[in-house]
């Protein structure tokens, strides 16, 4: 049978995906094909830049730029294939008027390695037996059918995941150390505050695959002895919001979620709670906090959210990411993971590929893979008449990457050592044109408007800081406020409460360390 | 209850387990700066300006929430934490509207005394000079926002002392402001019981009686701690 596959994501659908599926399904059923033509709405299909994106099965083809105006050619063309009684063997006569069949050979997606996003793109999100059939929820079964929980630890442990939200830190010993907290009710936490400027990989990964990350939250679940979850996401994300609610709810109707699961004695039920526009609710303490329905504001730790998080309780959070790779670990077990990326990062990233590229979007690339492979091959590089002049990763916590430091793999470390961070997955691609003190003052905005103003220094600090960035804009600044910048910036990082103000002055001093002289030149002369 | 002996630039201290390194060092005549905390009320750890050196941490630790431990080695006043408590200080006083000429709590402010303690003598850092309003609908008290250093002692012992919670923190970051009830007047909120606690733990000027002309707010913060001592010991009379 033939299927059409057409991203309807929230890149494509801001394309026009919505109404390229409407005329499909229009010329589907005038042509009386319905049943040979598998129409079907799926998660994100790599390179958002060119959508609206539709693949052709079994071809297994990809389609750029495809507007409503094809619908009608691209249906006739398949009737034409079938009326000559061949599926596959002939390819198919056919391009969208305005848009191209993608070469699959291209290193856009013969670099990729899909883990996290292996069904994103084949699979209906809204349809649970669609994920059934490529194997959602079967970990947890097994899991739940033969293994310890101990096991489930060990074998997380083995794997050397670690965490996807930014700090790298080790999964498998968070949730050993949430499964050794004395008390009988745990809760899980999964982290879907996605909300550094640039950055859709978790987006992507809830509208395309929810049940992925459901799974994840209900092994950790049972590893750590929890009996409920909740999923923290940002309102801003609506379609991943309805498609979560609506796994949610198939999930319980099919007892993949709920009470005494696959006829065990373990139950997990899953609540959503959708933030309310508050870029520090990301902070696991302020996510806790507003979780709980107070304000959403960072206390300090210790006490981690493993001793005492939501309603007192010992709490894992994990990022959506995060979560999403513990299916197939499970699977394919801890060294087969293991075996993938470098020795300190192992597995794969999801990177949001955007800004100054020929070819954004989603990519999965195995840890350790240059940033040249992923900007300059994938990406295919900046725009005709320009060249890549940095990448900036992290987003606001991260800072930049100088063009020629792009053989860095990307791995925790590495990118640590050049003052920047892995992050969550944003990677902006910035070419010549580029203002960096211009970047640097846009992060600090980003950082002043979003500072949750609890303790003193990213208060008051983003806003001096700012101030004197947009002094060094307007050419009226001197030598001392250079200094003053330089000071003030490495006060913020050394006092301010919580990460968002530790790492606030990271993006400046970063285009201070690479890009020194697009500051000297905008001072005022002495 | 166990005992935990440490170094507080350079003396030993010798501290009971679960006390704080500010209680202890504080019980040993070592002066750490503090706005936020108050004795009697729930730590927050916001203003940053009791942060101090331990060894072996490369992070600072407020020590109004950092427990000591056996062997711990603390440094209350290197020249890097001198540095950063006349920043957070400069930092105070740049963002509020801070004119001590005019102002009730002249001589007798807390913000004031930590400027000459860290030797503030003029601000590196440009003013802000913000529009802030003034709530004078109360029958006896008024709040003065210009004044006020978000330190969150009107909103805690309101809470946790009083039981009313007439105070909660409203809006983010610069935008921050204390509310009365919903964001209302502050003489509209039934909750509010005139007792006048929040005023006494204003380490500034924000919050004062009315009447009272410039230097004449003679509040005493520590008095919180005298009074929940006798009402504990009240309760605990037969």
């Amino acid at each position: 049978m033939n299927g059409l596959r057409c991203c309807a994501s929230a890149g494509c659908l801001a394309r026009g995906s919505g109404a390229l599926i409407g005329a499909l399904e229009t010329a589907i059923s005038r042509a009386e094909l319905g049943d040979r033509i598998q129409l079907r709405p799926v998660g994100c299909l790599g390179p958002c830049s060119q959508g609206p994106l539709l693949a052709l099965d079994p071809d297994g083809d990809l389609y750029a730029g495809v507007g409503p105006q094809d619908a009608e050619t691209l249906v006739a063309a398949l009737a034409r294939r079938l009326h000559q009684g061949s599926d596959q063997a002939t390819p198919l006569e056919w391009a969208p008027a305005r848009g191209e069949r993608l070469d699959l050979r291209a290193p856009f997606f013969q670099r990729q390695r899909r883990i996290v996003l292996e069904h994103c793109g084949l699979i209906d999100p809204t349809d649970l037996e669609q994920a059934i059939a490529v194997g959602a929820y079967g970990q947890l079964e097994r899991v739940l059918q033969g293994w310890s929980p101990e096991r489930v630890l060990t074998e997380l442990q083995r794997s050397g995941l670690r965490g996807r939200g930014g700090a790298g830190y080790p999964t498998g010993l968070k949730w050993a150390t949430v499964a050794r907290m004395p008390g009988a009710r745990k809760v899980v936490v999964c982290n879907a505050d996605e909300g550094d400027p640039g950055a859709f990989m978790d987006r992507a990964v809830l509208e395309g695959d929810p049940h992925r990350v459901l799974e994840g939250m209900a092994i950790a679940a049972y590893a750590v002895g929890a009996d409920h979850g909740f999923i923290y996401i940002r309102a801003e994300y609506a379609l991943a919001i309805e498609r979560l609610r609506l796994a949610i709810d198939q999930a319980v109707r099919r007892g993949r979620l709920g009470p005494a699961l696959f006829g065990t004695g373990f139950g997990f039920s899953v609540e959503l709670r959708v933030g309310a526009g508050a870029y520090v609710c990301g902070e696991e303490t302020a996510l806790i906090a507003s979780i709980e329905g107070k304000r959403g504001t960072p206390r300090p730790r210790p006490p981690y959210p493993a001793e005492r998080g939501v309603g007192g309780k010992p709490t894992l959070i994990n990022n959506v990411e995060t979560l999403a790779n513990v299916a197939p670990i499970l699977r394919e077990g801890a060294d087969w993971f293991a075996a993938i990326g470098t020795a300190g990062s192992a597995g794969t990233k999801v990177f949001s590929l955007t800004g100054h590229v020929r070819r954004g979007g989603l990519v999965e690339v195995p840890m350790g893979t240059s940033l040249t492979t992923v900007v300059l091959e994938m990406g295919e590089g900046a725009p005709e008449g320009s060249a890549v002049k940095a990448v900036q990763t992290g987003g606001p916590s991260g800072g930049c990457v100088p063009a020629d430091r792009l053989d860095t793999p990307l791995d925790y470390e590495s990118l640590q050592a050049l003052g920047t961070i892995m992050g969550s997955g944003g990677m902006v691609v910035l070419d010549q044109s580029t203002d960096m003190v211009a970047l640097a003052a846009y992060f600090m905005a980003f950082c002043r408007e979003e500072s949750c103003g609890k303790c003193v220094p990213c208060r008051a600090g983003t806003v001096q800081l700012h101030g004197l960035l947009e002094r060094i804009l307007a050419g009226s600044a001197s030598r001392a406020d250079l200094d003053q910048l330089e000071t003030l910036g490495a006060m913020v990082m050394d006092t301010s409460l919580c990460g968002l103000g530790q790492s606030a002055p990271k993006p400046m001093l970063s285009t201070l360390r690479y890009f020194r002289g697009d500051y000297l030149a905008r001072l005022e002369a002495p | 209850m166990s005992v935990r002996t440490l170094r507080i630039d350079g003396r030993d201290v010798a501290s009971g387990e679960g006390t704080t390194v500010l209680e202890a060092a504080r019980d040993a005549g070592v002066a750490i700066p503090t706005l936020c905390h108050l004795e009697g009320l729930s730590p927050v750890a916001a203003c940053r300006l009791c942060l101090v050196e331990i060894e072996g941490s490369n992070k600072l630790q407020p020590a109004c929430i950092t427990p000591v431990s056996e062997g711990m080695v603390v440094h209350t006043a290197t020249p890097r934490l001198r540095e950063i408590r006349r920043t957070v200080i400069e930092l105070l006083f740049t963002e509020g509207n801070h004119v001590c000429a005019v102002c009730v709590a002249n001589g007798h402010c807390e913000l004031q005394d930590r400027a000459v303690d860290v030797g503030m003598d003029h601000a590196r850092l440009p003013y802000r000079f913000p529009d802030r309003p003034v709530d004078l609908s109360h029958q006896r008290f008024g709040l003065d926002h210009n004044r006020c250093i978000l330190c969150s002692r009107c909103v805690r012992v309101c809470d946790e002392v009083e039981g009313a919670h007439v105070w909660d923190m409203a809006w983010r970051g610069e935008h921050c402001r204390i509310i009365a009830g919903l964001d209302q007047p502050w003489g509209a909120v039934d909750a509010c019981t005139d007792c006048g606690k929040c005023v006494m733990v204003c380490p500034t000027g924000a919050l004062f009686h009315k009447g009272d002309s410039v230097a004449e707010k003679h509040e005493d913060p520590s008095r919180l701690a005298a009074l929940l001592q006798a009402r504990r010991a009240r309760q605990e009379a037969p």
